[in-house]
Protein backbone atom coordinates (compact mmCIF):
# COMPACT_ATOMS: atom_id res chain seq x y z
CA UNK A 1 0.00 0.00 0.00
CA UNK A 2 1.44 3.46 -0.87
CA UNK A 3 2.40 5.41 2.25
CA UNK A 4 2.76 9.01 3.40
CA UNK A 5 6.02 10.15 5.03
CA UNK A 6 4.51 9.70 8.48
CA UNK A 7 3.31 6.17 7.70
CA UNK A 8 6.67 5.20 6.21
CA UNK A 9 8.64 6.33 9.23
CA UNK A 10 6.28 4.67 11.70
CA UNK A 11 6.46 1.48 9.64
CA UNK A 12 10.27 1.51 9.84
CA UNK A 13 10.06 1.41 13.65
CA UNK A 14 7.41 -1.25 14.24
CA UNK A 15 6.81 -4.94 13.59
CA UNK A 16 3.11 -4.34 13.04
CA UNK A 17 1.78 -3.52 9.58
CA UNK A 18 0.88 0.16 9.30
CA UNK A 19 -2.38 0.15 7.40
CA UNK A 20 -4.35 3.29 7.97
CA UNK A 21 -4.83 6.52 9.88
CA UNK A 22 -6.31 5.98 13.33
CA UNK A 23 -4.55 2.67 13.86
CA UNK A 24 -2.44 2.37 17.00
CA UNK A 25 1.09 1.07 16.63
CA UNK A 26 3.90 0.44 19.04
CA UNK A 27 7.23 1.88 17.83
CA UNK A 28 10.86 1.89 18.90
CA UNK A 29 12.10 5.41 19.48
CA UNK A 30 15.43 6.82 18.27
CA UNK A 31 15.80 9.53 20.91
CA UNK A 32 13.91 10.75 23.98
CA UNK A 33 14.24 14.40 25.03
CA UNK A 34 13.37 16.46 28.08
CA UNK A 35 14.39 19.92 29.30
CA UNK A 36 14.89 21.70 32.61
CA UNK A 37 11.14 22.30 33.03
CA UNK A 38 9.85 18.89 31.97
CA UNK A 39 12.66 16.50 32.94
CA UNK A 40 11.99 16.78 36.69
CA UNK A 41 8.41 15.54 36.13
CA UNK A 42 9.54 12.77 33.81
CA UNK A 43 12.15 11.70 36.37
CA UNK A 44 9.43 11.53 39.02
CA UNK A 45 7.33 9.25 36.78
CA UNK A 46 10.42 7.22 35.86
CA UNK A 47 11.04 6.55 39.54
CA UNK A 48 7.35 5.75 40.15
CA UNK A 49 7.65 3.11 37.45
CA UNK A 50 10.34 1.48 39.50
CA UNK A 51 12.72 1.96 36.59
CA UNK A 52 16.38 1.79 37.38
CA UNK A 53 18.16 1.99 34.02
CA UNK A 54 17.53 4.02 30.90
CA UNK A 55 16.78 1.91 27.83
CA UNK A 56 19.94 3.39 26.28
CA UNK A 57 22.09 6.03 27.93
CA UNK A 58 23.09 7.38 24.49
CA UNK A 59 19.51 7.91 23.37
CA UNK A 60 18.19 10.14 26.10
CA UNK A 61 18.95 13.87 25.77
CA UNK A 62 18.50 16.20 28.73
CA UNK A 63 18.90 19.86 27.78
CA UNK A 64 18.59 22.50 30.48
CA UNK A 65 17.94 25.39 28.12
CA UNK A 66 14.86 27.26 29.31
CA UNK A 67 16.25 29.27 32.20
CA UNK A 68 19.93 28.81 31.45
CA UNK A 69 22.07 30.13 33.07
CA UNK A 70 19.82 29.43 36.07
CA UNK A 71 17.79 32.55 36.73
CA UNK A 72 16.76 31.89 40.32
CA UNK A 73 16.86 29.36 43.15
CA UNK A 74 13.89 27.35 41.86
CA UNK A 75 15.36 26.88 38.39
CA UNK A 76 18.72 26.01 39.92
CA UNK A 77 17.05 23.31 42.05
CA UNK A 78 15.31 21.89 38.98
CA UNK A 79 18.56 21.76 37.03
CA UNK A 80 20.35 20.21 40.00
CA UNK A 81 17.79 17.41 40.08
CA UNK A 82 18.22 16.78 36.35
CA UNK A 83 22.01 16.92 36.59
CA UNK A 84 22.10 14.40 39.45
CA UNK A 85 19.81 12.06 37.52
CA UNK A 86 21.98 12.44 34.40
CA UNK A 87 25.13 11.60 36.34
CA UNK A 88 23.56 8.68 38.15
CA UNK A 89 22.22 7.17 34.90
CA UNK A 90 25.33 8.04 32.88
CA UNK A 91 23.38 10.09 30.36
CA UNK A 92 25.75 10.87 27.46
CA UNK A 93 23.81 13.86 26.16
CA UNK A 94 23.34 16.11 29.15
CA UNK A 95 23.71 19.86 28.51
CA UNK A 96 23.67 22.67 31.00
CA UNK A 97 26.68 24.96 30.71
CA UNK A 98 28.73 26.43 27.88
CA UNK A 99 27.80 23.45 25.69
CA UNK A 100 24.08 24.09 26.09
CA UNK A 101 21.80 25.73 23.56
CA UNK A 102 18.10 25.86 22.76
CA UNK A 103 17.25 22.16 22.50
CA UNK A 104 15.68 22.14 19.05
CA UNK A 105 18.61 24.03 17.54
CA UNK A 106 21.17 22.02 19.49
CA UNK A 107 20.14 18.42 18.76
CA UNK A 108 20.14 18.73 14.93
CA UNK A 109 23.50 20.50 15.07
CA UNK A 110 24.96 17.64 17.16
CA UNK A 111 23.63 15.08 14.68
CA UNK A 112 21.46 13.51 17.40
CA UNK A 113 18.31 13.66 15.25
CA UNK A 114 17.92 12.97 11.56
CA UNK A 115 16.06 11.30 8.70
CA UNK A 116 13.55 8.54 9.51
CA UNK A 117 14.19 8.84 13.25
CA UNK A 118 11.34 8.76 15.73
CA UNK A 119 12.00 11.39 18.37
CA UNK A 120 9.73 12.13 21.30
CA UNK A 121 10.28 15.04 23.61
CA UNK A 122 8.64 16.54 26.65
CA UNK A 123 8.42 19.80 24.74
CA UNK A 124 5.83 20.79 22.20
CA UNK A 125 8.34 22.09 19.65
CA UNK A 126 10.01 18.70 19.33
CA UNK A 127 8.30 18.68 15.92
CA UNK A 128 11.21 20.87 14.66
CA UNK A 129 13.14 17.76 13.56
CA UNK A 130 10.52 17.10 10.91
CA UNK A 131 12.63 19.53 8.88
CA UNK A 132 15.19 16.73 8.67
CA UNK A 133 12.58 14.09 7.90
CA UNK A 134 12.20 12.79 11.46
CA UNK A 135 8.85 11.82 12.95
CA UNK A 136 9.22 14.02 16.01
CA UNK A 137 6.52 15.07 18.44
CA UNK A 138 5.89 16.38 21.93
CA UNK A 139 4.38 14.30 24.74
CA UNK A 140 3.61 14.44 28.46
CA UNK A 141 5.91 13.44 31.29
CA UNK A 142 4.50 9.93 31.87
CA UNK A 143 4.90 9.07 28.18
CA UNK A 144 8.46 10.39 28.21
CA UNK A 145 9.28 8.43 31.36
CA UNK A 146 7.86 5.24 29.83
CA UNK A 147 9.98 5.71 26.71
CA UNK A 148 13.07 6.50 28.79
CA UNK A 149 12.62 3.12 30.47
CA UNK A 150 11.45 0.97 27.54
CA UNK A 151 12.74 2.70 24.41
CA UNK A 152 9.34 2.47 22.81
CA UNK A 153 6.00 4.20 22.80
CA UNK A 154 2.63 3.99 21.09
CA UNK A 155 1.29 6.20 18.33
CA UNK A 156 -2.03 6.66 16.69
CA UNK A 157 -1.18 6.79 12.98
CA UNK A 158 -2.05 10.36 11.95
CA UNK A 159 -3.86 11.28 8.79
CA UNK A 160 -1.81 13.63 6.65
CA UNK A 161 -2.50 17.06 5.19
CA UNK A 162 -0.23 17.71 2.24
CA UNK A 163 0.92 21.30 1.88
CA UNK A 164 2.23 22.38 -1.52
CA UNK A 165 4.04 25.72 -1.61
CA UNK A 166 4.70 27.25 -5.02
CA UNK A 167 5.54 30.66 -6.48
CA UNK A 168 8.05 33.47 -6.16
CA UNK A 169 7.55 35.59 -3.04
CA UNK A 170 8.33 39.28 -2.56
CA UNK A 171 11.42 40.68 -0.85
CA UNK A 172 12.49 39.71 2.69
CA UNK A 173 10.15 36.74 2.73
CA UNK A 174 11.23 33.31 3.89
CA UNK A 175 10.37 30.15 5.80
CA UNK A 176 8.82 31.96 8.77
CA UNK A 177 6.45 33.84 6.50
CA UNK A 178 5.30 30.65 4.76
CA UNK A 179 4.48 28.91 8.02
CA UNK A 180 2.80 31.98 9.54
CA UNK A 181 0.59 32.32 6.49
CA UNK A 182 -0.24 28.61 6.59
CA UNK A 183 -1.18 28.78 10.29
CA UNK A 184 -3.32 31.81 9.45
CA UNK A 185 -5.13 29.76 6.84
CA UNK A 186 -5.46 26.52 8.83
CA UNK A 187 -6.14 28.08 12.24
CA UNK A 188 -4.60 26.98 15.53
CA UNK A 189 -6.48 23.68 15.50
CA UNK A 190 -6.63 23.20 11.74
CA UNK A 191 -4.17 20.31 11.77
CA UNK A 192 -5.17 18.75 15.10
CA UNK A 193 -3.94 15.10 15.39
CA UNK A 194 -2.60 15.33 11.87
CA UNK A 195 0.73 15.17 10.12
CA UNK A 196 1.62 18.06 7.83
CA UNK A 197 3.71 17.02 4.85
CA UNK A 198 5.44 19.81 2.94
CA UNK A 199 6.22 19.78 -0.75
CA UNK A 200 6.42 22.03 -3.81
CA UNK A 201 9.15 24.00 -5.54
CA UNK A 202 9.50 26.54 -2.71
CA UNK A 203 10.10 23.71 -0.25
CA UNK A 204 12.65 22.06 -2.54
CA UNK A 205 14.59 25.32 -2.67
CA UNK A 206 14.47 25.96 1.08
CA UNK A 207 17.57 25.50 3.22
CA UNK A 208 17.48 22.87 5.96
CA UNK A 209 17.38 25.65 8.55
CA UNK A 210 14.35 27.11 6.79
CA UNK A 211 12.66 23.71 6.79
CA UNK A 212 13.24 23.41 10.52
CA UNK A 213 11.68 26.85 11.05
CA UNK A 214 8.55 25.62 9.29
CA UNK A 215 8.44 22.23 11.03
CA UNK A 216 8.96 23.99 14.38
CA UNK A 217 5.60 25.75 14.08
CA UNK A 218 3.55 22.74 12.88
CA UNK A 219 2.28 22.47 16.46
CA UNK A 220 0.94 26.03 16.23
CA UNK A 221 -1.64 24.68 13.78
CA UNK A 222 -2.27 21.75 16.14
CA UNK A 223 -0.14 19.36 14.08
CA UNK A 224 1.43 16.25 15.53
CA UNK A 225 4.39 16.42 13.15
CA UNK A 226 5.50 18.64 10.26
CA UNK A 227 7.42 16.51 7.80
CA UNK A 228 9.80 17.25 4.95
CA UNK A 229 11.13 14.73 2.47
CA UNK A 230 14.79 13.79 2.82
CA UNK A 231 16.79 14.99 -0.18
CA UNK A 232 20.43 15.64 -1.08
CA UNK A 233 20.38 18.85 0.99
CA UNK A 234 19.20 16.99 4.08
CA UNK A 235 21.87 14.35 3.67
CA UNK A 236 24.55 16.99 3.25
CA UNK A 237 23.40 18.67 6.49
CA UNK A 238 23.43 15.34 8.33
CA UNK A 239 26.91 14.39 7.16
CA UNK A 240 28.19 17.81 8.27
CA UNK A 241 26.59 17.12 11.67
CA UNK A 242 28.57 13.90 11.90
CA UNK A 243 25.85 11.39 11.05
CA UNK A 244 26.38 8.41 8.80
CA UNK A 245 24.09 5.99 7.00
CA UNK A 246 21.14 8.32 6.32
CA UNK A 247 19.25 7.75 3.07
CA UNK A 248 16.73 9.77 1.04
CA UNK A 249 13.05 9.47 1.91
CA UNK A 250 9.94 10.57 0.09
CA UNK A 251 6.26 9.77 0.25
CA UNK A 252 5.02 6.99 -2.04
CA UNK A 253 3.24 7.90 -5.25
CA UNK A 254 -0.44 7.31 -4.60
CA UNK A 255 -0.22 7.83 -0.82
CA UNK A 256 -3.57 8.78 0.67
CA UNK A 257 -3.90 12.34 2.01
CA UNK A 258 -6.78 13.71 4.00
CA UNK A 259 -6.54 16.83 1.91
CA UNK A 260 -4.09 18.91 -0.10
CA UNK A 261 -3.57 22.59 0.72
CA UNK A 262 -2.02 24.62 -2.07
CA UNK A 263 -0.34 27.87 -1.19
CA UNK A 264 0.83 30.26 -3.89
CA UNK A 265 3.31 32.72 -2.38
CA UNK A 266 3.81 34.80 -5.50
CA UNK A 267 4.38 38.43 -4.54
CA UNK A 268 3.75 37.66 -0.87
CA UNK A 269 4.84 40.25 1.73
CA UNK A 270 6.40 39.38 5.09
CA UNK A 271 3.75 38.02 7.48
CA UNK A 272 3.02 39.04 11.07
CA UNK A 273 1.12 37.04 13.70
CA UNK A 274 -0.70 39.60 15.83
CA UNK A 275 -1.73 39.11 19.49
CA UNK A 276 -2.78 36.79 21.03
CA UNK A 277 -2.74 33.71 18.78
CA UNK A 278 -0.30 32.53 16.12
CA UNK A 279 -3.16 32.24 13.60
CA UNK A 280 -4.00 35.95 13.78
CA UNK A 281 -1.81 36.57 10.75
CA UNK A 282 -1.62 39.65 8.51
CA UNK A 283 0.77 40.89 5.85
CA UNK A 284 3.18 43.43 7.37
CA UNK A 285 1.73 46.41 5.50
CA UNK A 286 -1.63 45.86 7.20
CA UNK A 287 0.00 46.24 10.62
CA UNK A 288 0.22 50.01 10.89
CA UNK A 289 1.37 52.39 13.63
CA UNK A 290 2.49 49.64 15.97
CA UNK A 291 5.16 51.18 18.18
CA UNK A 292 7.36 48.56 19.81
CA UNK A 293 9.42 48.51 23.00
CA UNK A 294 11.39 45.34 22.38
CA UNK A 295 12.61 43.23 19.50
CA UNK A 296 13.77 39.67 20.16
CA UNK A 297 15.76 37.70 17.61
CA UNK A 298 16.43 34.12 18.65
CA UNK A 299 14.65 30.90 19.79
CA UNK A 300 14.23 27.44 18.30
CA UNK A 301 12.25 29.00 15.46
CA UNK A 302 14.67 31.67 14.22
CA UNK A 303 17.88 31.68 16.26
CA UNK A 304 20.09 29.88 13.74
CA UNK A 305 23.01 31.31 11.79
CA UNK A 306 20.98 32.01 8.64
CA UNK A 307 18.50 33.99 10.77
CA UNK A 308 21.31 36.03 12.33
CA UNK A 309 22.76 36.75 8.89
CA UNK A 310 19.36 37.94 7.74
CA UNK A 311 19.09 40.27 10.74
CA UNK A 312 22.69 41.51 10.30
CA UNK A 313 22.05 42.41 6.66
CA UNK A 314 19.35 44.81 7.88
CA UNK A 315 21.15 46.11 10.97
CA UNK A 316 24.53 46.75 9.33
CA UNK A 317 25.45 50.41 9.66
CA UNK A 318 22.13 51.26 11.34
CA UNK A 319 21.04 51.92 14.92
CA UNK A 320 18.16 50.51 16.89
CA UNK A 321 15.58 53.11 17.88
CA UNK A 322 16.22 54.69 21.30
CA UNK A 323 12.90 53.37 22.62
CA UNK A 324 13.53 49.75 21.65
CA UNK A 325 15.47 47.05 23.49
CA UNK A 326 16.93 44.89 20.75
CA UNK A 327 17.81 41.47 22.19
CA UNK A 328 19.65 38.92 20.10
CA UNK A 329 20.16 35.39 21.39
CA UNK A 330 22.06 33.01 19.09
CA UNK A 331 20.40 29.63 19.73
CA UNK A 332 23.52 27.54 20.42
CA UNK A 333 27.18 28.13 21.36
CA UNK A 334 28.26 26.97 17.88
CA UNK A 335 25.96 29.53 16.25
CA UNK A 336 27.30 32.15 18.68
CA UNK A 337 30.88 31.40 17.70
CA UNK A 338 30.05 31.42 14.01
CA UNK A 339 28.31 34.78 14.36
CA UNK A 340 31.38 36.09 16.16
CA UNK A 341 33.67 34.84 13.39
CA UNK A 342 31.55 36.40 10.67
CA UNK A 343 31.48 39.75 12.45
CA UNK A 344 27.71 39.59 12.99
CA UNK A 345 27.95 40.20 16.72
CA UNK A 346 29.88 43.40 16.10
CA UNK A 347 27.20 44.56 13.69
CA UNK A 348 24.58 43.80 16.34
CA UNK A 349 26.43 45.63 19.10
CA UNK A 350 27.13 48.60 16.87
CA UNK A 351 23.40 48.73 16.22
CA UNK A 352 22.85 48.92 19.98
CA UNK A 353 21.69 45.34 20.49
CA UNK A 354 22.06 43.31 23.66
CA UNK A 355 23.69 40.04 22.64
CA UNK A 356 22.80 37.34 25.15
CA UNK A 357 23.64 33.69 25.81
CA UNK A 358 22.10 30.71 24.04
CA UNK A 359 18.89 30.39 26.06
CA UNK A 360 15.12 30.24 25.58
CA UNK A 361 14.97 33.25 27.88
CA UNK A 362 12.26 35.73 26.88
CA UNK A 363 10.58 33.35 24.40
CA UNK A 364 8.57 31.83 27.23
CA UNK A 365 8.75 34.86 29.50
CA UNK A 366 11.51 33.13 31.44
CA UNK A 367 14.14 35.83 31.84
CA UNK A 368 16.44 38.19 29.91
CA UNK A 369 13.83 40.43 28.35
CA UNK A 370 10.49 40.35 30.17
CA UNK A 371 7.78 42.78 29.12
CA UNK A 372 6.01 45.24 31.44
CA UNK A 373 2.28 45.92 31.22
CA UNK A 374 1.45 47.94 28.11
CA UNK A 375 4.71 47.00 26.40
CA UNK A 376 4.79 45.54 22.93
CA UNK A 377 7.40 43.28 21.37
CA UNK A 378 8.16 41.92 17.97
CA UNK A 379 9.85 38.53 18.17
CA UNK A 380 11.11 35.80 15.89
CA UNK A 381 9.74 33.22 18.36
CA UNK A 382 6.72 30.98 17.81
CA UNK A 383 4.04 31.86 20.35
CA UNK A 384 2.26 35.11 21.09
CA UNK A 385 -0.23 33.87 23.69
CA UNK A 386 -1.39 36.39 26.25
CA UNK A 387 1.44 37.04 28.71
CA UNK A 388 3.88 34.75 26.91
CA UNK A 389 6.78 37.22 27.24
CA UNK A 390 5.82 38.82 30.53
CA UNK A 391 2.89 40.89 31.79
CA UNK A 392 -0.63 39.80 30.87
CA UNK A 393 -1.06 43.34 29.59
CA UNK A 394 1.86 43.06 27.17
CA UNK A 395 1.69 42.09 23.50
CA UNK A 396 3.86 39.94 21.24
CA UNK A 397 3.91 40.07 17.46
CA UNK A 398 5.68 37.28 15.58
CA UNK A 399 7.77 37.83 12.46
CA UNK A 400 10.84 36.77 10.52
CA UNK A 401 14.31 38.04 11.56
CA UNK A 402 14.52 40.76 8.88
CA UNK A 403 11.22 42.31 10.00
CA UNK A 404 12.22 42.11 13.68
CA UNK A 405 15.52 43.86 12.86
CA UNK A 406 13.90 46.52 10.67
CA UNK A 407 11.22 47.19 13.28
CA UNK A 408 13.89 47.66 15.95
CA UNK A 409 15.41 50.41 13.80
CA UNK A 410 12.12 52.07 12.94
CA UNK A 411 10.69 51.78 16.46
CA UNK A 412 7.53 50.34 14.99
CA UNK A 413 6.55 47.29 12.98
CA UNK A 414 7.72 47.81 9.44
CA UNK A 415 8.50 46.00 6.20
CA UNK A 416 12.31 45.94 5.78
CA UNK A 417 11.81 47.15 2.20
CA UNK A 418 10.36 50.39 3.61
CA UNK A 419 13.42 51.25 5.70
CA UNK B 1 -13.69 -6.09 28.54
CA UNK B 2 -17.46 -5.62 28.58
CA UNK B 3 -18.98 -2.73 30.47
CA UNK B 4 -22.65 -2.12 31.03
CA UNK B 5 -23.95 1.18 32.32
CA UNK B 6 -25.98 4.33 31.81
CA UNK B 7 -24.92 6.86 29.19
CA UNK B 8 -24.26 10.45 30.27
CA UNK B 9 -24.24 12.75 27.26
CA UNK B 10 -22.11 15.89 27.14
CA UNK B 11 -21.44 18.33 24.31
CA UNK B 12 -18.51 19.24 22.08
CA UNK B 13 -15.11 20.64 23.13
CA UNK B 14 -15.42 19.60 26.77
CA UNK B 15 -12.09 20.88 28.09
CA UNK B 16 -9.95 19.69 30.96
CA UNK B 17 -11.14 22.61 33.10
CA UNK B 18 -14.72 21.38 32.69
CA UNK B 19 -13.65 17.85 33.59
CA UNK B 20 -11.70 18.92 36.64
CA UNK B 21 -11.36 22.64 37.45
CA UNK B 22 -7.90 23.87 38.42
CA UNK B 23 -9.01 24.64 41.99
CA UNK B 24 -9.26 20.89 42.67
CA UNK B 25 -5.76 20.09 41.43
CA UNK B 26 -4.29 20.22 44.90
CA UNK B 27 -4.42 16.43 45.02
CA UNK B 28 -3.64 13.49 42.78
CA UNK B 29 -5.95 11.16 44.71
CA UNK B 30 -8.35 9.59 42.23
CA UNK B 31 -11.32 9.32 44.63
CA UNK B 32 -10.99 12.97 45.59
CA UNK B 33 -10.61 14.09 41.98
CA UNK B 34 -13.51 11.81 41.06
CA UNK B 35 -15.78 13.46 43.63
CA UNK B 36 -15.37 16.74 41.70
CA UNK B 37 -15.51 15.27 38.22
CA UNK B 38 -17.24 17.52 35.65
CA UNK B 39 -17.68 20.17 38.33
CA UNK B 40 -16.51 22.72 35.76
CA UNK B 41 -19.48 21.85 33.55
CA UNK B 42 -22.24 21.78 36.15
CA UNK B 43 -22.14 21.88 39.94
CA UNK B 44 -22.97 18.46 41.35
CA UNK B 45 -22.86 16.77 37.92
CA UNK B 46 -21.26 13.73 39.47
CA UNK B 47 -24.33 12.91 41.60
CA UNK B 48 -26.07 11.27 38.63
CA UNK B 49 -23.23 8.80 38.03
CA UNK B 50 -23.11 5.20 39.27
CA UNK B 51 -20.09 2.91 39.13
CA UNK B 52 -19.39 1.72 35.54
CA UNK B 53 -21.48 4.40 33.87
CA UNK B 54 -20.41 5.60 30.46
CA UNK B 55 -19.54 9.10 29.24
CA UNK B 56 -20.74 9.94 25.74
CA UNK B 57 -19.41 13.11 24.13
CA UNK B 58 -19.41 15.11 20.94
CA UNK B 59 -16.12 16.10 19.24
CA UNK B 60 -12.75 17.08 20.75
CA UNK B 61 -13.39 15.71 24.24
CA UNK B 62 -10.60 16.58 26.68
CA UNK B 63 -9.16 19.60 24.90
CA UNK B 64 -7.17 22.17 26.86
CA UNK B 65 -4.32 21.41 29.20
CA UNK B 66 -2.16 18.30 29.26
CA UNK B 67 -2.99 17.58 32.90
CA UNK B 68 -3.29 13.91 33.67
CA UNK B 69 -5.72 14.75 36.47
CA UNK B 70 -8.57 14.84 33.93
CA UNK B 71 -8.66 11.12 33.02
CA UNK B 72 -7.85 10.26 36.65
CA UNK B 73 -10.91 12.17 37.82
CA UNK B 74 -13.19 10.31 35.37
CA UNK B 75 -11.79 6.99 36.59
CA UNK B 76 -12.16 8.14 40.17
CA UNK B 77 -15.79 9.00 39.46
CA UNK B 78 -16.38 5.38 38.43
CA UNK B 79 -16.48 6.06 34.67
CA UNK B 80 -14.28 3.43 32.99
CA UNK B 81 -15.00 4.37 29.39
CA UNK B 82 -15.64 7.47 27.29
CA UNK B 83 -17.29 7.17 23.88
CA UNK B 84 -16.87 10.30 21.76
CA UNK B 85 -17.10 11.64 18.26
CA UNK B 86 -13.40 12.50 18.68
CA UNK B 87 -10.83 13.21 21.39
CA UNK B 88 -8.21 15.91 21.84
CA UNK B 89 -4.76 14.49 21.10
CA UNK B 90 -3.07 14.84 24.48
CA UNK B 91 -6.17 13.68 26.34
CA UNK B 92 -6.26 10.61 24.12
CA UNK B 93 -2.74 9.69 25.15
CA UNK B 94 -3.23 10.57 28.80
CA UNK B 95 -6.51 8.62 28.92
CA UNK B 96 -5.01 5.31 27.90
CA UNK B 97 -1.84 6.00 29.89
CA UNK B 98 -3.97 6.45 33.02
CA UNK B 99 -6.09 3.36 32.28
CA UNK B 100 -9.24 4.97 30.85
CA UNK B 101 -10.86 3.28 27.82
CA UNK B 102 -11.56 5.68 24.95
CA UNK B 103 -13.63 4.76 21.91
CA UNK B 104 -13.90 7.06 18.92
CA UNK B 105 -17.14 6.55 17.00
CA UNK B 106 -17.50 9.61 14.75
CA UNK B 107 -21.07 10.73 14.07
CA UNK B 108 -22.47 7.51 15.55
CA UNK B 109 -22.28 9.11 19.00
CA UNK B 110 -25.64 10.66 18.08
CA UNK B 111 -27.18 7.21 18.44
CA UNK B 112 -26.36 7.17 22.13
CA UNK B 113 -28.85 9.25 24.11
CA UNK B 114 -28.56 10.61 27.63
CA UNK B 115 -29.79 7.96 30.05
CA UNK B 116 -29.69 5.07 27.54
CA UNK B 117 -28.42 1.73 28.80
CA UNK B 118 -25.26 0.78 26.92
CA UNK B 119 -23.16 -2.33 26.65
CA UNK B 120 -19.60 -1.60 25.53
CA UNK B 121 -17.36 -4.38 24.27
CA UNK B 122 -13.96 -2.72 24.04
CA UNK B 123 -12.22 -5.89 22.80
CA UNK B 124 -14.43 -6.24 19.76
CA UNK B 125 -15.25 -2.59 19.23
CA UNK B 126 -19.02 -2.74 19.61
CA UNK B 127 -21.43 -0.59 21.54
CA UNK B 128 -24.94 -1.96 21.99
CA UNK B 129 -27.65 0.55 22.89
CA UNK B 130 -29.89 -1.68 25.02
CA UNK B 131 -32.54 1.04 25.18
CA UNK B 132 -32.96 1.45 21.41
CA UNK B 133 -31.55 -1.85 20.17
CA UNK B 134 -29.07 0.00 17.95
CA UNK B 135 -25.56 -1.48 17.47
CA UNK B 136 -22.50 0.68 16.76
CA UNK B 137 -19.14 -0.66 15.70
CA UNK B 138 -15.79 1.11 16.02
CA UNK B 139 -12.10 0.20 16.07
CA UNK B 140 -11.47 -2.28 18.87
CA UNK B 141 -8.93 -1.34 21.52
CA UNK B 142 -5.66 -2.67 20.03
CA UNK B 143 -3.89 -5.48 21.90
CA UNK B 144 -1.04 -3.25 23.02
CA UNK B 145 -3.41 -0.67 24.49
CA UNK B 146 -5.25 -3.47 26.21
CA UNK B 147 -2.01 -4.45 27.93
CA UNK B 148 -1.69 -0.88 29.27
CA UNK B 149 -5.35 -0.82 30.34
CA UNK B 150 -5.10 -4.21 32.01
CA UNK B 151 -2.06 -3.10 33.96
CA UNK B 152 -4.04 -0.10 35.20
CA UNK B 153 -2.11 2.49 33.20
CA UNK B 154 1.33 3.22 31.79
CA UNK B 155 3.17 3.57 35.11
CA UNK B 156 2.13 0.10 36.24
CA UNK B 157 2.53 -1.32 32.74
CA UNK B 158 6.18 -0.23 32.67
CA UNK B 159 6.62 -1.44 36.23
CA UNK B 160 5.31 -4.89 35.25
CA UNK B 161 7.44 -5.03 32.11
CA UNK B 162 10.57 -4.11 34.03
CA UNK B 163 9.74 -6.65 36.73
CA UNK B 164 9.69 -9.49 34.20
S1 LIG C 1 12.95 28.75 22.34
FE1 LIG C 1 10.86 29.05 23.07
S2 LIG C 1 9.58 27.64 21.94
FE2 LIG C 1 11.72 27.01 21.65
S3 LIG C 1 12.06 25.44 23.20
FE3 LIG C 1 12.66 27.40 24.08
S4 LIG C 1 10.84 28.18 25.15
FE4 LIG C 1 10.18 26.54 23.76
Amino acid sequence: MPKTLAEKILQAHTDEVVKEAGQIVRCKVSLVLANDITAPLAIKSFNAMGADQLFDKDKVALVCDHFTPNKDIDSAEQVKLVREFAHEKNVTHYYEGGDCGVEHALLPELGLVGPSDIVIGADSHTCTYGGLGAFATGMGSTDIAGAMALGETWFKVPSTVKVEIEGTPGQHVGAKDYILRLIGELGVSGALYKALEFSGSVVDDLSIEGRMTIANMAIEAGGKVGLFPVDAKTLEYCVAAGRTGDVPLSADVGAVYERVVKMDVTGMKPQIACPHLPDNVKPVDEVKNMKIHQSVIGSCTNGRISDLREAAAILKGRKANKNVRLIILPATPTIWKQALKEGLLEIFMDAGAIVGPATCGPCLGGHMGILAGGERAIATTNRNFKGRMGSLQSEVFLSNPAVAAASAIAGEIIDPSAL
Amino acid sequence: MTIQGTAHRVGAHIDTDAIIPARFLVTTDSAELGANCMEGLEAGWIKRVKQNDIMVADENFGCGSSREHAPISLLGAGIPVVVAKSFARIFYRNGFNMGLILLEVGDDFEKLGDGDQLEVDADNGTIKNLTTGELITCSAVPPFMKEILNAGGLVDYVKNRLGN
